[in-house]
């Protein structure tokens, strides 16, 4: 049934109808309004067969859905930024212990400085944990992919992560196709488990490893992942026959077939982008986009075909790996059999720094003309950065150099001299 | 073959076989159909208190739930010597997340079995004095704040000792542990620290909190059934010695819980809903000199010249909870 | 595609205004977008929410920077924010107030534009008088509905509806009807004046 609601509820609606069983929350910007909708669901009884638990950090959130997982039930949690950090060690128990658990990440800048706004620091902090990480381009994606991310976690035993923008996708208004409740029982049977805590057959679960056979526990997990890259776009197939529309899949091309530049991207930013490319192929630009939905397994195969006959690539990303540039692009790199030079990194709109065409435009005719650095920064302020490195070198006491920046800026009221 | 007719004196205390009482008397470790829930060949320490406890503790739990019981279990020396890969000594469904996080992982089974309709199920969390009182006291917290439907047992021996005895918030002021050497001014762990955690389960008003010692097997298995006949958030707290990090000999862990609860040192009582409602009461006083003495972490006290202002402060402390908790009556004087 | 920005504070619905919007335009067939700029939430401080419009999917995520539409919930933004860059010069504005353009110091602006699509709504006065409380985006929403012709008042209602229960939503209603006469009226006058 077509909607015009809110991204969060969108999801909370997706949620609802997968049949979780225990779902624990703890509030931080931007998935709040999610689990405020799943919580009302419960409480209201529109939500049977469902426990709520608020719970008192995200640590204790994520472990709660370890212990109901462990004991058989479907779990879900969402969380952000700073509270996905805050149970980084509870994540990688998750995957660890082989759990399904389905997590939402509202993608949020990590501080300091704080920020609440959008970017993909989050997820990318937790690219190498074990989960299987989707980003979602639109709500309906959104919507979509927590229904795959329950079968594909339950069928290989792995907690799925789907993250998608927060702010941007989770607090806009816009069309949705909420499906009913038969077709996601159709396409979702109950959780199976491969492991449970049950009296009836004990078992002991989360014991020590030691050297003789550590290896082999983190291969089958290396493994796991690989076998989801052939599950995954069988199921997006799947999906297109059930619910009607293409949503998943590890990612998908579009205008790339004469393309000379493809521009690869994750998430929301992808309509901007294919709305620019759209400006430019009236101009007769022959440029293309790569939209990567599965980040974790990293789809070498794929996106090495996707990408083949492109003589340039522009990685347009919201993360940064201080110290070395952009991540998304050094995973694209991998697949790229063309010279790594010819990969060039964006960084964009981190801490939620408006994308515009305008500037995308500017970028990509520099990657024409063979003018694009390796990585550039888009919309870098120079001479804002200039001001601090000089103020840096004329004192030693120069103050903390985010308040110094948002007093440059206007932002905060000037020191009293 | 002639049989020599053994005669049995004190059939009145549960000093002589249990089969001289009557079945529902007896105790669970007596019982031939106990669950060893916690199995033989595990690799702890000879004399470990926690082993005694948690072997006590987890049967009665399984007797008292029709052995319809499912265990979280802490990081720690318990975790670690009942799971030696590649073998568990656990018969129980049994899980080990994290360090900090049991509670939590406790919490979670408990709302599946009960989405479940297995509300039968009872759900029983594990661990030591440092994943509960530290790192995992906001779990711990939420859990009781929560009044989720879980009993928690610390198993406490005052210091991270799995990782090489060192100090924690239950560690006893003047304690010698790895990060409180007996050196310098104040030698060993330091007076004006530490937390009651006992009082602080009773502080959150769940149904039920209690303390035990592996002195008192019997009233161990006691509490851990009347804790199960409990619904919602419950916490047992076990005094339980470690050899090893107490520099005490192996078969004096009985007698140094023993004397931890006859000095006053560790008080032995029931609380429902934050008030105390019962208490153990000490039999014979004894001075804290006579408990400090047995154990090396300990021995700089006893030095030349001992140190008696230190002596006399823990006997402060001692005094203090059995005024706190009534724990002498009026017969309950030093010999 | 269509695109409205409206500014407001903290406290006045200027969120929900843009939600309302685009739930308004659903109920059309038509597909929007409707997203909050995103600064610190706080009572008071300025608050630009943005809707966009259109009858194919709509994929673009930047902030409105050319708006073909500006509503202003609060005319003390005026000279305190840019509220009319990247107006189109054929572009609409609705102002709540009730005072003049001139009064309130942008009539050389307004003269700049095309004067059936510049007009001042007392949305406040509206809904206080409907509703009993000093917020003005329902009302906004019947003026955008009139000065615009990009969405229908019924529409506008049933979004009202859909956002709002009981007295509020029928309060909120009859404030957004009220607007759209006022402003209906509004631009008869303007195309006078421009007539004589």
């Amino acid at each position: 049934m077509l909607k015009q609601i809110e991204g969060s509820q969108a999801v909370a609606e997706a949620i609802a109808l997968c049949r979780p069983e225990v779902i624990c929350a703890y509030p931080i910007s931007p998935q709040t309004h999610i689990v405020e909708g799943l919580g009302e669901r419960v409480k209201s009884g529109a939500l049977t067969g469902c426990e709520f638990i608020n719970v008192e950090s995200e640590f204790a959130a994520m472990s709660v859905a370890i212990g109901a997982s462990a004991a058989g039930a479907r779990a879900y949690t969402a969380t952000a930024s700073q509270g996905l950090l805050y149970m980084a060690e509870a994540v990688f128990n998750a995957s660890g212990l082989g759990l399904p658990i389905v997590m939402t990440v509202a993608n949020r800048a990590i501080g300091a400085p704080i920020n609440i706004w959008n970017d993909h620091s989050d997820a990318m902090s937790q690219r190498d944990c074990g989960w299987i990480q989707l980003f979602a381009e639109t709500n309906q994606e959104a919507l979509d992919l927590h229904i795959q991310a329950f079968r594909l976690g339950e069928e290989l035993s792995l907690p799925v992560m789907v993250c998608m923008d927060g702010f941007i996708l989770t607090h806009a208004y816009e069309r949705v196709d909420v499906p009913t409740q038969e077709q996601v029982d159709a396409w979702l049977p109950p959780y199976e488990p491969r492991q449970v805590l049950d009296p009836a057959e004990p078992v002991s679960i989360g014991a020590m490893v030691g050297p003789e056979a550590f290896m082999e526990v983190r291969y089958l997990a290396h493994a796991k992942q690989m076998r989801a890259l052939e599950l995954i776009p069988g199921w997006a197939g799947e999906f297109r026959e059930a619910f009607g529309r293409d949503s998943g899949g590890l990612l998908h091309s579009y205008r790339t077939e004469d393309a000379q530049t493809i521009v690869v991207a994750i998430g929301s930013v992808l309509g901007t982008i294919k709305d620019t490319v759209d400006e430019l192929r009236r101009e007769g630009v022959k440029i293309g986009v790569l939209g990567i939905t599965c980040f974790r397994p990293w789809p070498l195969a794929a996106v090495r075909a996707a990408l083949e006959n492109a003589k340039r690539v522009v990685v347009v990303e919201k993360s940064l790996a201080v110290g070395l540039g952009g991540i998304v692009s050094s995973n694209v790199r991998t697949s790229f059999t063309g010279s790594p030079d010819a990969v060039h990194a964006v960084i964009a709109g981190l801490g939620g720094r408006a994308i515009t065409r305008a500037a995308l435009a500017r970028v990509f005719a520099a990657a024409q003309a063979g003018t694009l650095e390796p990585v550039t920064f888009l919309d870098l302020d120079r001479a804002l950065v200039e001001r601090t490195l000089a103020r840096e070198r004329e004192q030693r006491r120069s103050g903390p150099i985010a308040e110094n920046i948002l007093r440059d800026l206007g932002v905060v009221a000037a020191r009293p001299h | 073959m002639s049989f020599q007719p053994v005669k049995f004196y004190q059939t009145g205390t549960f000093t002589v076989g249990n089969r001289l009482l009557a079945e529902n008397e007896r105790s669970v470790q007596a019982n031939m159909q106990r669950t060893n829930s916690l199995n033989s060949g595990h690799r702890a320490c000879q004399g470990c208190g926690e082993a005694l406890g948690a072997r006590y503790a987890i049967d009665a739990a399984m007797q008292a739930t029709n052995r319809q019981l499912i265990a979280a279990n802490a990081t720690g020396c318990l975790e670690v010597f009942s799971t030696p890969y590649p073998e568990t000594s656990w018969q129980v469904p049994w899980i080990h997340s994290l360090f900090g996080n049991t509670a939590s992982v406790a919490t979670g089974i408990a709302a599946a079995m009960r989405v479940k309709g297995r509300s039968d199920v009872r759900v029983v969390a594990q661990g030591g004095d440092g994943g509960t009182t530290d790192i995992g006291f906001g779990c711990l917290s939420g859990m009781f704040e929560r009044n989720d439907d879980v009993l928690y047992i610390c198993y406490d021996n005052g210091a991270y000792m799995n990782t090489g005895v060192q100090r924690s918030s239950a560690t006893p002021p003047a304690a010698r542990t790895a990060t409180t050497m007996a050196v310098g001014a104040e030698p060993g762990n330091v007076f004006g620290q530490g937390k009651d955690m006992p009082a602080l389960a009773m502080a959150h008003g769940i149904p039920y909190v209690a303390t035990a010692t592996v002195a008192e097997l019997r009233d161990l298995e006691a509490k851990v059934r009347r804790a199960m006949s409990f619904r919602g958030a419950r916490y047992i707290h076990i005094f339980v010695p470690c050899p090893l990090g107490w520099g005490h000999a192996a078969q004096d862990t009985i007698r140094i819980a023993r004397l931890a609860k006859e000095t006053g040192v560790f008080p032995v009582f029931e609380a429902e809903n934050g008030e105390v409602v019962s208490v153990s009461k000490i039999r014979r006083k004894l001075p804290v000199e006579e408990y400090l003495r047995p154990q090396k972490r300990f021995a700089h006290l006893f030095g030349k010249p001992p140190s008696t202002e230190v002596i006399r402060r823990i006997q402060e402390l001692a005094d203090r909870n059995i005024r706190r908790y009534g724990l002498l009556d009026a017969q309950g004087a030093t010999p | 595609m269509f695109q409205i920005r409206i500014h407001g504070r903290g406290g006045q619905g200027v969120v929900t205004a843009a939600e309302m919007l685009s739930i308004a335009a659903f109920r059309e067939g038509r597909h929007a977008q409707a997203f909050p700029s995103f600064g610190s939430e706080r009572t008071g401080a300025p608050v630009v929410a943005f809707c966009r419009l259109d009858d194919k999917e709509i994929r673009l995520r930047e902030p409105v920077l050319a708006p073909d539409a500006l509503i202003i919930q609060d005319p003390t933004l005026l000279h305190q924010v840019d509220v009319f860059g990247g107006l189109a010069r054929d572009g609409y504005v609705l102002i709540n107030t009730s005072r003049s353009f001139e009064a309130l110091g942008v009539g050389e602006i307004a003269r700049g534009l095309r004067a059936e699509r510049v007009c001042t709504v007392p949305a406040t006065e509206f809904a206080l008088k409907h509703v009993g409380r000093p917020v003005p985006n329902a009302a906004l929403l019947g003026g955008f509905a009139a000065v615009s012709g990009r969405i229908s008042l019924d529409s506008v209602a049933a979004a009202i509806r859909e956002k709002f229960n009981g007295k509020v939503a029928e309060g909120n209603v009859a404030a957004a009807s009220a607007a759209y006469d006022y402003v209906k009226n509004e631009m008869r006058e303007a195309q006078h004046a421009q007539a004589d």
